[in-house]
């Protein structure tokens, strides 16, 4: 599938898979996350029940501290 | 655009500024310099002696509130800017009521759940007001790894790479570059 991710088009071997598994694909280690899939906001407890497909936009914001 | 136009343009906006450590105070004074017309400030702290090294605060002032000393500050630097200030612990319950009616809001939180919380906030119930960031502002130096991205109307300044800890401190530069860049986008936001 080819999805959306930080605004750049990427393709994945699967036709679909679940928040967790992108993270863990990408390596994406960040403890804090902001999680959005075509614009709505995946919290931390739906990371395995929401799937990403083909064309969908997701993006991936980390956060750091300091201020 | 003139100066006095911008000023015009800018008298009827209001910007909201979540925290008022480095990134909220240093914002705050560079809108309220180009002559924002409101400011809603919010932050439950106290200002101690360790925050000088960044934050828009005088030595005379520690032990004082961080909203009230913030606004004080602006007062004297533009009279005609209007601070709301509110000494306040800010959540997901009561960020939707305090920024209600901001044409921007800018994220100066410390922590880094504390920018996650505000984020998933305002998505959630103000997706069409633009929200500034700062994330990844700590140390010196390094002044070409520090971005903007747009992400929908999440704008996010700083490196994402440096957080703070003791080895590497918030210092006045990069925070006042960062916190002024956050000032800056919103700016550009408003005059648009």
């Amino acid at each position: 599938m080819e999805i959306t991710l930080n605004n750049n088009i990427e393709t994945f071997e699967p036709d679909s898979f679940n928040i967790s598994e992108l993270l863990k694909l990408k390596n994406f280690t960040f403890k804090m996350l902001v999680i959005k899939v075509n614009e709505k906001v995946v919290k931390r407890e739906e990371y395995d029940s929401v799937f990403v497909k083909n064309g969908d936009n997701v993006s991936v914001i980390h956060l750091i501290s300091g201020g | 655009m003139t100066f006095n136009e911008i000023k015009e343009k800018l008298f009827n906006k209001t910007v909201g500024i979540a925290g008022c450590g480095g990134l909220g105070s240093n914002a705050a004074v560079a809108l309220a310099r180009v002559g924002i017309g409101k400011l809603i400030i919010a932050d439950f702290d106290v200002i101690i002696e360790s925050n000088l090294n960044r934050q828009y605060f005088f030595f005379d002032q520690i032990g004082k509130k961080k909203c009230y000393a913030l606004k004080e500050n602006i007062n004297r630097i533009n009279p005609d800017c209007i601070v709301e200030a509110h000494d306040i612990k800010l959540n997901q319950d009561n960020i939707p009521k305090i920024f209600n009616n901001c044409d921007i809001i800018i994220e100066a939180f410390d922590l880094a759940e504390m920018k996650q919380m505000i984020i998933e906030t305002i998505m959630q119930h103000y997706s069409n007001i633009p929200l500034i960031v700062g994330s990844g502002l700590a140390g010196w130096g390094k002044f070409e790894e520090i971005k903007i991205e747009k992400n929908g109307n999440i704008y996010i300044c700083g490196d994402r790479i440096n957080e703070v800890s003791d080895q590497n401190p918030p210092l006045a530069p990069r925070v006042g570059i960062i916190s002024n860049m956050q000032a800056n986008k919103a700016l550009e936001i408003l005059l648009n």
